[in-house]
């Protein structure tokens, strides 16, 4: 159950990041029309970083969920 | 005689959903899981062999026409697009002019992990290699092994060092040696793991989404139906995000190499 309540707030953590990247990325556009192209790059390249962080805690939650390399516990000391 | 024909349509309709799913994959993880044949040889071992292949075969060629006549053709016009854009904004503003002697390696990591990624989202016959993390991770461990070593070549092993570890005031030293080590050593780990992420869950995504038409279509025919439209248009969509997240992983390892390589290269002050 941890590792779904990771994936699920991983996708909110993407998902607040990616939506203020493009917030502002739309409004810089709106105020200077001719950078759009400089911003448009910078705007798919930083999304890919987050991204990835997202995806670094989706990855951990597989291999929470999966149970190999010792990850998980399962019994009590 | 209307019982007969709803019949043979129904037939028709579940077959097609079969074709559906059997265009995109054997089985809808076929493209991720790694599967042995011969005992030793992996279709991702196949299809690295492959991509690195094509590059040494077109790359080659490419060259020759660009330097016949300046233009090179269409193709030859093509990868000149790419490959001066790689050197315009990525290369030069990091390294400057100097660094052009490490462009060759720049534009191999990122036509390599390129093809590598396309040839994932062939329908049948395509597995994608960048989606097994054996892959991803000897691709950093290059990318981590070139730029300490050109690092060391450039400065000598200590001052390397010390340029890398000692950073901030002397009585930080303590506390940032550790911290700047742990640094060094998660950079390699977190390109490869965007990189094998990145890929694995667009086709997972891609496998699931698909699932649902043959999961519903054989149990409920109009539920069914009208899930599978919507999950073949957003297989579709998903298809072309894919397509774009391939050229944009590709470019994000590239980039963060010549980064890190830029951090190894400069001189101190």
């Amino acid at each position: 159950m941890g590792a779904g309540i990771g994936a699920g707030l991983a996708a909110v953590g993407a998902g607040i990041g990616i939506g203020r990247l493009a917030g502002s990325a739309c409004e810089s556009i709106a105020r200077q029309p001719e950078a759009s192209g400089d911003i448009r790059g910078a705007m798919l390249l930083t999304a890919a970083f987050v991204e990835g962080v997202a995806l670094f805690a989706v990855v951990v939650c597989f291999l929470i969920q999966s149970g190999i390399m010792g990850l998980v516990k399962g019994t009590a000391a | 005689m209307i019982q007969v024909r709803f019949v043979v349509w129904k037939d028709r309709f579940l077959v097609l959903a079969d074709c559906l799913t059997l265009l995109s994959a054997d089985d809808p993880l076929s493209h991720v899981l790694d599967t042995r044949w011969g005992g030793f040889f992996t279709w991702h071992m196949l299809m690295v062999l492959i991509s690195g292949v094509s590059c040494v075969l077109i790359f080659p060629r490419v060259a020759a026409g660009i330097a016949a006549d300046g233009t090179g053709g269409r193709v030859g016009g093509f990868f000149e697009s790419i490959l001066v854009y790689l050197r315009d904004q990525v290369t030069r503003p990091f390294l400057g002019e100097e660094g052009d002697r490490y462009l060759p390696i720049v534009w191999t990591f990122f036509f390599f992990i390129l093809f590598c990624n396309l040839l994932g989202m062939i329908p049948v016959v395509g597995r994608t290699a960048t989606a097994n993390i054996n892959v991803t991770a000897a691709l950093a461990l290059v990318s981590f092994v070139l730029y300490h070593s050109i690092g060391i070549k450039k400065h000598g092993f200590v001052h390397y060092l010390m340029n890398n570890l000692l950073v901030g005031p002397w009585y930080l030293w303590p506390l940032m040696v550790p911290i700047e080590i742990m640094g060094h050593l998660i950079r390699p780990c977190a390109l490869a793991i965007r990189l094998f992420a990145n890929m694995v869950a667009g086709h997972t995504m891609l496998a699931v989404i698909l699932g649902f038409t043959v999961v519903l279509t054989k149990s409920a025919l109009v539920l069914g139906s009208t899930i599978t439209a919507v999950s073949v248009s957003a297989a579709v969509a998903l298809s072309f995000l894919e397509l774009l997240v391939a050229f944009i992983q590709a470019f994000i390892f590239t980039f963060l190499t010549t980064v890190f390589l830029s951090l190894a290269v400069q001189s101190e002050h």
